[in-house]
C-alpha cells in the first residue's frame, strides 16, 4: 500500500503542475480581460480608468510572468485573493468544496446503496430483473435538470414540504435543502450502480465457492452480502471513485437548478469572470480530489482483492 | 450556466408550472398581517464586494441601497436630490461658486453640509472626516476605485466643520451637484487599513473582511449576516434618524438561475423579486398570466437601451439611406407587442422619453416597408433573382448581424429582424458569440462586419460622449479605448457633445440636446430598438416601492415601503 502511495503522489504533483500551466494559458488567452468587460458594464468608466485598473492588477504583464508570480506565491503558501468575491481564495473555496462534498457524498452514497440493493435483488430474484432494468433505464434516461425541476414543482411548489432550493439561513436546519438535490443526483447515478451490481453479483452467484457455501447451509442473505458482494465490489469501487471525482465539478447543473453554492458553480463563474486565481485553484482542487478519490479506490480494491498488483 | 441552459430550464419550468400553481395558491394566508418581521427578496446576482466605491455592480448597488446613504441620488422622478446632505449646491443658493483653478482653468467651489443626525449604525455620527477619507482614498491611484473621473476633477477637499465640506473642481459641468459614488467612508475603521497598505486596501477593507461591523453602514438597515454567494440578512440600524422602516429584517437571497428564482417565489421562500435584478421581462409576463392575482407586477422602462450598432466602415452601411431603410423596414412596435406585450417603449434614440432633455420632435421611423424599399432603390440596390438586392456591380445586399450568444431574447429579436429585412431584399447573416468574446474582442475592437445588437446602460441626462464623439472611436494606437464602436464622425455632433456639459442652464442646454438628438436620429449610426423594462414582482401586502428605472435603485427609499 505504502509503495503505491509513494508512486502515485509524485504523479499527482506533476499532473497538477502541468494542469495549472495549461489552464492558466487557456484562461489567459480567452478574449476580454476584466477591465474590458467592466468598461462595457459601467458607462462612467473611462478608457484611462481601465488602463489604470489593468496596471494595478498586473493584467498588463505577459501571461508567463503572471503565471510564475502566481506559482511562486502558491509555493510560499499564499493562496491570494479572489477578484470576483473580494475575499481570500481559501474563504471562498472551502465553503464551496464543503457544500459540494456534502451534496456529492450524500448523493453518491445513496446512489451506491440503492443501486447495490436493486442489483442484489435482480441477481437473487431474476424475475425482478426487468423491473430493476426499467428503473435503471429511467434513471439514465431522465436528464438531471429536468428531474430537478419536476421535484421542485412537486415537493416545493405544489406540496410545500421542502424548499425549492438555495441555502439555509443562519439558524435554519440544513437537511431539508439537501433532500431534493441529493435525490436528483442519486437517481441518475443509481442506474449505473444497479446495472453493474446486478451483472457482477449474478456472475459471482454462479461461481463454485457460492455453490459450496450453499451446500454448507449458508442462507441467501449471508451468501449475497458476505461472499458475493466483496468480490463484486471491485468494479463498483472504480465506478464510485470516478463518479465522486467527476461530480465535484460536474454538479454544476444540479447546483444551478437548486441555486446551491458549490464547486461546479464556483469554477464556472471564476472562468467566465476571468478570476484567474480562483479558477486555477478551484480547478486544481477538483483535480486533486478526483485523483485522491481514484487513489483511494485503488487502495480499497487491493484491500478487497490482494491479487491485484501495481504494475 | 450559460443562457442557453437557463433557457431550457425556463421553458421546462413554464411547461410544468401550471400543474403546481393551484396548490401553492391555496397556501397563501387569507389575510395579510399588519406588520411583518421579515421581508425576503430574491435577486439574481451576488455582489463581488460590499465596498461602496470599488467596482460597479447592480447587485451591490441594490443591497447597499438598504444600508448606505449616499450624499446625493436621483429619485424615482429622475430629479437629483439630497439624501445625506441638507441641500444641493447651486449657483443661486451660493453653495456653488464659480472660480478659477490654480492652473487658470474655470472651476467650481461646492459646499455640502451633512444632514443632522446622520449616523453609522454603531452610533458614531457621519462626519466631514469620513468624506475627506473617501476623497483621499479615491484620489490615490493605487487604491483602485472604479470610475476616477470625479476624483481627478475634485482637486481639493476642505473640511469646514464636522458636518461641512467644500470641494473644489477643475471643471464646470451642468451636473456638478451630483456626487454619485462619492460617499462617506467611516474613516475611523477604514483609514488605518488604507494607510497600512494602499495597494492591498481593496482586499483588506472592512467592507469585505468585517461586513457585519455596524460602523460601516449608515442607511435604514445594516448588514447583520452574510452567506457568501447565497445572500445577506439586513437588520435595522438602531441609530437611523429617518422614518422607521416597516421590517425588522430583510433577507436578500441570491438565486442566479431565474427559473429557480421563480420556483422559490412560488414555493413561498421569497416574498418578492427585485425588478432591478430579477426575472427577464418575458418570464415575468408568463408568470403574471399563470399566477393571476397572487402577486403584484410592475413593469418599469429604464435606462437600458437596446440598439444595433452599425459598423460605418462597411461600405454598404456608410450610406445613410441604407441605414434609414433598415430601421424603416423593422416593425419594432410589432416586436414589442408580440414578444413583450407592449411593456417596453420603442426607442427613438438613446435619450429616454422620461429624460427631461428628450425631444419628442426628433425624426422617427415608423414601420414603412414601401419607403424602405424606395430608399434602397435610390441607393442603387435592385431586387435580385433570389429576392436579395444587388447593386450595379452585382454585389448582394448582405450584412453580418451579431449579438450575444445564449441571450434568448436577443436571438429571437435577431431572427425576427432578419425576416423583416429579407422582405425588403436585405440579407442578414447571423453570427453570434459568447458575451465575453463579443464585448471583450469583437465589438470593443470594431471587428464586427455589419450589425451588432446589444444594450447601453446610461443615467439621466447622460451625454453620449463615449459612444458618438469621434475621439472615442477605438483604435490600436489608443489601445482600443473608447466606445464609439460604429466609427461615427460628425464635427457638429462633436461640438454639441462638448458644449452640453459646460452649459449650466437647463433651458440653454435644451436646444443643444434637441439638435444632438436630431442629428443622431437622422444619421442613424446605431438603430434604436427599445428601452428595456424591469419586471418587479411584489406581494400584495407590500406598498410604497417606487422603481426608479435608473442606477439609484428603489432600495434607497426602503423606509417608504409599507405593509398593507
Amino acid at each position: 500500500m505504502l509503495r503505491i502511495i509513494a508512486l502515485r503522489l509524485p504523479q499527482i504533483a506533476l499532473t497538477l503542475v502541468l494542469l495549472s500551466l495549461a489552464a492558466w494559458f487557456a484562461i489567459g488567452l480567452m478574449p476580454g480581460d476584466p477591465a474590458s468587460l467592466a468598461l462595457v458594464s459601467d458607462p462612467r468608466l473611462t478608457a484611462e480608468d481601465a488602463a489604470r485598473l489593468r496596471a494595478l492588477h498586473g493584467l498588463d504583464q505577459p501571461l508567463i510572468a503572471r503565471y510564475l508570480a502566481w506559482a511562486g506565491a502558491l509555493l510560499r503558501g499564499e493562496l491570494g485573493y479572489s477578484r470576483l468575491y473580494a475575499q481570500p481564495v481559501a474563504d471562498v473555496l472551502w465553503p464551496a468544496l464543503r457544500s459540494t462534498l456534502v451534496l456529492v457524498g450524500s448523493a453518491v452514497g445513496l446512489a451506491a446503496l440503492a443501486g447495490v440493493a436493486l442489483g442484489g435483488l435482480a441477481a437473487l430474484r431474476p424475475r425482478t430483473a426487468p423491473f430493476v432494468d426499467a428503473v435503471a433505464l429511467l434513471g439514465q434516461a431522465i436528464p438531471g435538470f429536468w428531474l430537478g425541476i419536476l421535484l421542485i414543482i412537486l415537493f416545493a411548489v405544489g406540496l410545500g414540504w421542502l424548499p425549492a432550493g438555495g441555502a439555509p439561513q443562519p439558524g435554519e436546519a440544513g437537511w431539508p435543502f439537501l433532500v431534493l438535490p441529493v435525490a436528483t443526483i442519486a437517481f441518475g447515478q443509481m442506474a449505473a450502480y444497479a446495472r453493474h451490481a446486478a451483472a457482477a453479483l449474478s456472475a459471482e452467484l454462479h461461481r463454485p465457492f457460492i455453490t459450496s457455501a450453499r451446500a454448507r447451509g449458508a442462507g441467501e442473505g449471508r451468501i449475497l452480502w458476505r461472499h458475493a458482494l466483496p468480490n463484486a465490489a471491485v468494479p463498483l469501487l472504480t465506478l464510485l471513485a470516478l463518479d465522486a471525482g467527476a461530480l465535484v465539478s460536474g454538479a454544476l447543473v444540479t447546483e444551478t437548478v437548486f441555486a446551491r453554492p458549490g464547486m461546479g458553480k464556483l469554477l464556472y463563474d471564476a472562468v467566465m469572470g476571468n478570476d484567474y486565481n480562483l479558477a486555477l485553484l478551484a480547478l486544481l482542487l477538483v483535480a486533486l480530489v478526483t485523483m485522491l478519490a481514484t487513489l483511494a479506490a485503488d487502495l480499497a480494491q487491493r484491500w478487497l482483492d490482494p491479487r491485484i498488483e501495481e504494475r | 450556466m450559460g443562457d442557453g441552459g437557463r433557457g431550457i430550464l425556463m421553458t421546462l419550468a413554464a411547461l410544468a408550472a401550471p400543474l403546481a400553481v393551484a396548490p401553492a395558491q391555496a397556501q397563501v394566508p387569507a389575510g395579510p398581517p399588519a406588520t411583518r418581521p421579515q421581508l425576503t427578496i430574491g435577486i439574481n446576482q451576488y455582489p463581488g464586494t460590499f465596498h461602496p466605491n470599488i467596482e460597479n455592480m447592480a447587485a451591490k448597488a441594490y443591497i447597499l441601497g438598504f444600508v448606505r446613504r449616499p450624499v446625493t441620488a436621483y429619485d424615482a422622478d429622475w430629479a437629483l436630490t439630497c439624501l445625506a446632505c441638507e441641500r444641493l449646491p447651486s449657483l443661486e443658493n451660493g453653495d456653488a461658486v464659480r472660480e478659477t483653478t490654480p492652473d487658470g482653468k474655470p472651476g467650481l467651489r461646492l459646499t455640502y453640509r451633512l444632514r443632522e443626525g446622520e449616523a453609522w449604525a454603531d452610533g458614531t455620527p457621519v462626519s466631514a472626516e469620513d468624506l475627506r477619507f473617501a476623497w483621499e482614498a479615491g484620489r490615490a491611484f493605487e487604491t483602485g476605485f472604479g470610475p476616477a473621473e470625479f476624483y481627478r476633477s475634485a482637486y481639493e477637499l476642505i473640511v469646514e466643520d464636522p458636518r461641512t465640506v467644500t470641494l473644489r473642481l477643475d471643471k464646470v459641468t451642468y451636473d456638478f451637484a451630483a456626487l454619485g459614488d462619492f460617499q462617506p467612508l467611516p474613516a475611523r475603521i477604514e483609514r488605518p487599513r488604507w494607510e497600512a497598505d494602499r495597494q492591498g486596501y481593496r482586499n483588506r477593507t472592512a467592507y469585505d473582511t468585517e461586513t457585519t461591523n455596524p460602523g460601516l453602514w449608515n442607511g435604514p438597515y445594516r448588514i447583520g449576516a452574510v452567506q457568501p454567494g447565497a445572500g445577506v440578512t439586513l437588520e435595522r440600524n438602531a441609530h437611523w434618524a429617518g422614518t422607521r422602516p416597516a421590517f425588522d429584517r430583510i433577507a436578500i437571497r441570491t438565486v442566479e438561475n431565474t427559473a429557480a428564482l421563480e420556483a422559490q417565489l412560488l414555493a413561498g421562500q421569497l416574498d418578492m423579486i427585485a425588478g432591478e435584478l430579477g426575472l427577464p421581462l418575458e418570464q415575468a409576463l408568463a408568470l403574471q398570466k399563470r399566477t393571476g392575482e397572487r402577486f403584484r407586477f410592475a413593469f418599469t422602462p429604464g435606462l437600458t437601451y437596446e440598439h444595433i450598432d452599425l459598423n460605418l466602415d462597411n461600405p454598404i452601411l456608410a450610406d445613410r439611406r441604407l441605414r434609414q431603410a433598415l430601421l424603416l423596414a423593422a416593425d419594432r412596435k410589432q416586436i414589442v407587442e408580440r414578444l413583450y406585450e407592449g411593456r417596453q417603449p420603442v426607442a427613438d434614440g438613446g435619450v429616454h422619453p422620461r429624460d427631461r432633455m428628450y425631444d419628442p420632435g426628433l425624426p422617427k421611423y415608423p414601420f414603412d416597408p414601401a419607403r424602405a424599399a424606395a430608399l434602397l432603390e435610390e441607393a442603387g440596390w435592385r431586387p435580385g433573382a433570389d429576392g436579395i438586392r444587388r447593386n450595379a456591380a452585382g454585389e448582394r445586399l448582405s450584412l453580418e448581424f451579431m449579438t450575444t450568444a445564449g441571450n434568448r431574447s436577443r436571438e429571437q429579436v435577431q431572427q425576427i429582424l432578419a425576416g423583416m429585412w429579407k422582405a425588403v431584399g436585405v440579407e442578414a447573416r447571423i453570427r453570434n458569440e459568447p458575451p465575453r468574446i463579443f464585448f471583450g474582442e469583437t465589438v470593443s475592437k470594431r471587428r464586427f462586419g455589419g450589425l451588432a445588437l446589444f444594450a447601453w446602460i446610461s443615467s439621466p441626462e447622460n451625454v453620449p460622449r463615449s459612444t458618438f464623439h469621434s475621439d472615442e472611436i477605438p483604435r490600436p494606437e489608443r489601445n482600443w479605448s473608447g466606445q464609439n464602436y460604429t466609427g461615427y464622425r460628425d464635427a457638429e455632433v462633436d461640438r454639441l457633445i462638448e458644449a452640453i456639459p459646460v452649459t449650466l442652464e437647463p433651458e440653454a442646454r435644451r436646444p443643444l440636446w434637441s439638435e444632438l438628438q436630431r442629428r443622431i436620429a437622422t444619421d442613424l449610426p446605431a438603430l434604436p430598438l427599445w428601452h428595456r423594462s424591469d419586471a418587479h414582482v411584489w406581494p400584495r401586502w407590500l406598498e410604497g416601492v417606487r422603481p426608479t428605472g435608473h442606477q439609484n435603485y428603489s432600495s434607497l427609499w426602503v423606509s417608504e415601503w409599507r405593509v398593507r
